[in-house]
């Protein structure tokens, strides 16, 4: 079954409270996943300042560049925040072009890490060089791969809107996959702060 | 029980992007100006606290949505909070109790 074969409203998915059963379910998921990210910034604090050999954080860590890829996933939430708007009120056109520049701006931001990784190994820091580097690579990477998997959802949904299989009616999946976005948004919102602007 | 109220308009979401870059333009910008030094992780974390709440309230409608929604998130949240502070009370703790500082 599709959810497209849904309209809003029309008592599918829902619960006995009156809310989408899916969109509960992921608010859900998004608290546990607080939780993990809670243990790993965690875990990147306790250690934080405790390597016993280099590099160190301020020796490394590159503000300019990481704050233009900060820039980058805020402007990618809003243009999510775009997409699901222009999908509620039926207008498709745009809502493939937010949906695409929200999925080629994941990228411009995976790229940039992927960038930043490189460059750190070549720098010398590796996953088992020091605490340091094995806090930063665990908790940026287990990130990355969520916002890599946010790509993969917000392309299929770009197909998908392509083939005529998106619209107002399925608008409910767009939020979701918006909620996902968002929620990594935040969670790199608190990494820039907690581990690039406080060292 | 209604799921939501009406979200809020494009205008809406362009502010709050705008505001959103010029809190980070702040953070980058404390960071840099060495009189800020002595407030800076509390600056900080607030600015962030800022930017987390604006985002979560209005790009993920939680401010317009049902509070049932609010509880699935805030629940986890502050107890992911918690355990982030005291893991480091009782880490930093030990370490004092350890070292006698």
């Amino acid at each position: 079954m599709t959810h497209g074969s849904h309209a809003p409203g029309a008592g599918a998915h829902r619960t006995s409270m009156g809310l989408d059963s899916r969109k509960m379910a992921f608010w859900a998921f998004i608290g546990s996943e607080c939780l993990l990210f809670g243990s790993l910034i965690s875990t990147y604090l306790i250690y934080k300042g405790r390597s016993l050999t280099g590099p160190y954080p301020h020796e490394i860590l590159n503000i300019p560049f990481t704050s233009f890829s900060t820039f980058d996933l805020l402007m990618s939430s809003l243009a999510m925040v775009l997409a699901l708007a222009a999908v509620q009120r039926g207008d498709m056109k745009q809502g493939k072009l937010w949906l695409l520049i929200t999925a080629l701006l994941g990228l411009v931001f995976l790229g940039g890490q992927f960038w930043e990784f490189s460059h750190f190994v070549h720098e010398g820091l590796g996953l088992t060089t020091n605490l340091f580097g094995s806090t930063f690579y665990v908790l940026t990477g287990t990130h990355g791969a969520h916002v890599t998997v946010g790509v993969i959802w917000l392309l299929t949904l770009w197909v998908q809107a392509l083939r005529g299989k998106l619209g107002p009616a399925n608008a409910m999946t767009v939020e979701i996959t918006g909620l996902y976005w968002h929620f990594v948004d935040v969670v790199w919102i608190v990494i820039f702060t907690v581990v690039y602007l406080i060292q | 029980m209604a799921e939501h109220q009406a979200h809020a308009t494009t205008g809406t979401y362009l502010r709050i992007a705008a505001i959103l870059v010029m809190i980070t333009l702040i953070e980058v910008g404390v960071f840099y100006v060495p009189a800020f030094q002595a407030v800076l992780v509390p600056l900080l974390l607030v600015l962030s606290a800022v930017k987390f709440t604006l985002v979560v309230m209005f790009y993920m409608h939680l401010k317009f949505d049902n509070r049932f929604f609010a509880f699935l998130f805030g629940g986890p949240l502050l107890l992911g909070l918690a355990v982030v502070v005291s893991l480091l009370f009782i880490f930093y703790g030990a370490v004092r109790l350890r070292t006698g500082t």
